[in-house]
């Protein structure tokens, strides 16, 4: 898919998290929008998805003979699920029953209710990386040529478990397994260099055996271009980390350069306000 | 009083390498992932035998659930070995989210379980996770009482779609259950009938409460002993019916008498049927460093413990 249409996408994208967070009055935002340029990169260009003989995606819970995305971060549901909605996972409409009873579409990313395109549930930080090295050993185990992306937070890099996995993906060398870090600079008490500083994550990353690259994570066309030369990375022993510079709340100017978004639904001003900001190009839901 | 005798005296782990050593010949898609204890854990034969599908995890028991989890999506069945503390508190949230609440069928298999452990003390002694265990929805829990029956069920549960606690320990104990025995998961084994008491065992102490039926016999008691060697899912008919007859229970097992065989049997018993029950556990207490023998003996989970909790139960039955 061509770049503008990607960008397309992304702005229906976007208009779904809004409308999702403020149909419940509750949901996470601002990763939302800020990771929505990676996640529509990653399921409409980059990834190499099982497809039938119309083109329509198919899920299977293996993942076997396709390219697996897990997301560390589960609180950014909103994104996933509209992701995975507009590329065919499941019905449009099933959007609005997010974080309602009897929804398929929990709070957090859950297994429990089948709905397509999910592996395993996330949302107690610091477990994705792991799910996603098993993943990864699995594809390498049954000799199968595919990708393994895990999408984390960079307030995420606090917890211990990921040191853990970053330690034990390169030293199992699974160079079929990307790594992309949302560092957007804040978290839920504040920004993230005051709450807890992580540092130079590029360097801890490095100096446990990744190669890093970099990149602008609300430049699609920086999107697109660093997920494939991090595709064309792999295979050579040694995994990839992709710092992914993105602001919270990106696109809807008043949800950004502050932290306040984070877990935050719009009123019915705010909702109108932002969406005055998003075209409408795919139909809402 | 059934005889049961034994030749040999062996750890419940090495049951655990012996089986782990067969399905490494039968089974294909079985890995196996340690956390820096292979020699402990007994794996040396199926690691030698299947490097390729032995995974070193080095001392990072969180990332090794993790790891497990995903590995299920490959159709793989991924054993993760490591200590009983380890394996249970030290992971519960990993285990909790990624392999129960998603439904993923890893066999989180654990040695050293309980006071048994010996010298190396308390904070190895777990007597807490069989309770944590079976309090998450959709595991299964299984803590067998001897080489063969461990050997078993570690083969068994290979064939079993779910995630399962398999339970084992560090001594020697009497191998007197069958070498070719068929491990039914939630089946509980009925080893002695009898009409006065019933004895529900687990673990270490179904040696235990043979021993407890032997002394209980010369004294003109028949108890019947049953092996509950799965906690989760409990097999509630074969203790309704053993208690029916008897009308008064106790249970033995290594572990804390908060949330384990003794809880899930109260529960049984006082929703169903309501009967004399007392409980030979640890009562809300750690352990400390001792041989098995003296740690056994301090803390009361013995045939004499046993013993003497039947004469008090059936006192109570009789009153």
């Amino acid at each position: 898919m061509k770049t503008d249409e990607l960008k397309k996408v992304a702005s229906q994208v976007r208009r779904d998290i809004v409308r999702m967070v403020h149909g419940v009055a509750s949901g996470h935002p601002g990763g939302s929008l800020g990771c929505t340029d990676l996640l529509v990169s990653l399921y409409f260009q980059t990834m190499n998805l099982k497809t039938d003989d119309s083109d329509s995606v198919v899920f299977d819970m293996s993942g076997t003979g396709e390219d697996m995305f897990f997301l560390s971060n589960g609180h950014i549901s909103p994104v996933l699920y509209s992701v995975l909605a507009r590329r065919g996972y499941f019905p449009v409409s099933e959007l609005a029953t997010f974080r309602k009873l009897d929804s398929r579409l929990q709070g957090h990313p859950a297994t429990a209710e089948h709905l397509p395109g999910i592996r395993i549930a996330s949302g107690s930080l610091g477990q994705g990386l792991s799910a996603a090295a098993g993943a990864a050993y699995g594809k390498k185990i049954r000799k199968d040529n595919h990708r393994v992306y895990c999408l984390m937070g960079d307030g995420e890099q606090q917890e211990g478990q990921i040191w853990e996995a970053a330690a034990f993906i390169p030293h199992r060398k699974l160079d079929n397994l990307i790594a992309i870090i949302d560092f957007n600079g804040q978290q839920i008490d504040g920004p993230t260099d005051v709450v807890l500083n992580n540092r130079d994550l590029g360097a801890k990353y490095e100096a446990f055996g990744w190669k890093v690259l970099h990149m602008d994570g609300n430049d699609m066309d920086d999107v697109v271009t660093t997920l494939a030369k991090a595709h064309a990375a792999g295979g050579k022993g040694v995994p990839v980390c992709i710092i992914m510079k993105t602001e919270m709340g990106q696109g809807v100017d008043f949800m950004m350069h502050t932290h306040k978004w984070h877990g935050t639904a719009p009123n019915n001003e705010q909702l109108t306000a932002a969406l005055a900001q998003l075209d409408e190009t795919l139909g809402d839901y | 009083m059934k005889t049961y005798t034994f030749t040999e005296k062996k750890d419940t782990r090495s049951g655990f390498g012996a089986g782990m050593a067969e399905l490494g010949r039968t089974n294909p898609d079985v890995v196996a992932l340690c956390a820096d204890l292979v020699a402990s854990l007994k794996l040396d034969a199926f690691i030698k035998e299947n490097p390729e599908r032995f995974i070193q995890c080095g001392i990072a028991e969180a990332n090794m659930i993790g790891v497990a989890a995903g590995l299920t999506l490959s159709g793989l069945i991924p054993f993760a070995t490591t200590f009983a503390n380890f394996g249970s508190s030290r992971v519960y949230d990993q285990i909790r989210q990624a392999v129960a609440y998603s439904g993923k069928n890893v066999k989180i298999c654990v040695s050293h379980a309980g006071l048994t452990l010996g010298e190396d003390g308390a904070t190895h002694q777990i007597l807490e996770d069989i309770g944590m265990m079976k309090s998450l929805p959709g595991m299964t829990v299984i803590n067998p009482c001897d080489f063969n029956q461990t050997k078993a069920a570690t083969i068994a549960i290979a064939d079993y779609e779910g995630p399962v606690y398999l339970r084992f320990g560090r001594p020697v104990v009497p191998n007197f259950t069958p070498a070719d025995q068929v491990f039914e998961i939630g089946k509980a084994v009925v080893l002695n009938e009898g009409p006065d008491v019933s004895i529900f065992a687990t673990g270490h102490l179904v040696w235990q409460a043979l021993e407890a039926g032997k002394l209980l016999a010369e004294q003109g008691i028949e108890a019947e002993i049953i092996n509950i060697h799965t906690i989760k899912p409990l097999d509630k008919e074969a203790i309704l019916q053993s208690v029916r007859k008897t009308g008064c229970a106790v249970t033995a097992e290594e572990h804390q008498m908060n949330g384990g065989l003794g809880d899930s049997v109260a529960q049984v018993l006082s929703l169903n049927y309501p009967a004399p029950l007392d409980m030979v556990a640890v009562n809300d207490s750690f352990g400390e460093s001792g041989t098995p023998e003296q740690l056994m003996e301090k803390y009361g989970l013995t045939a004499a413990s046993i013993v003497a909790k039947v004469l008090s139960v059936i006192q109570r039955k009789n009153k």
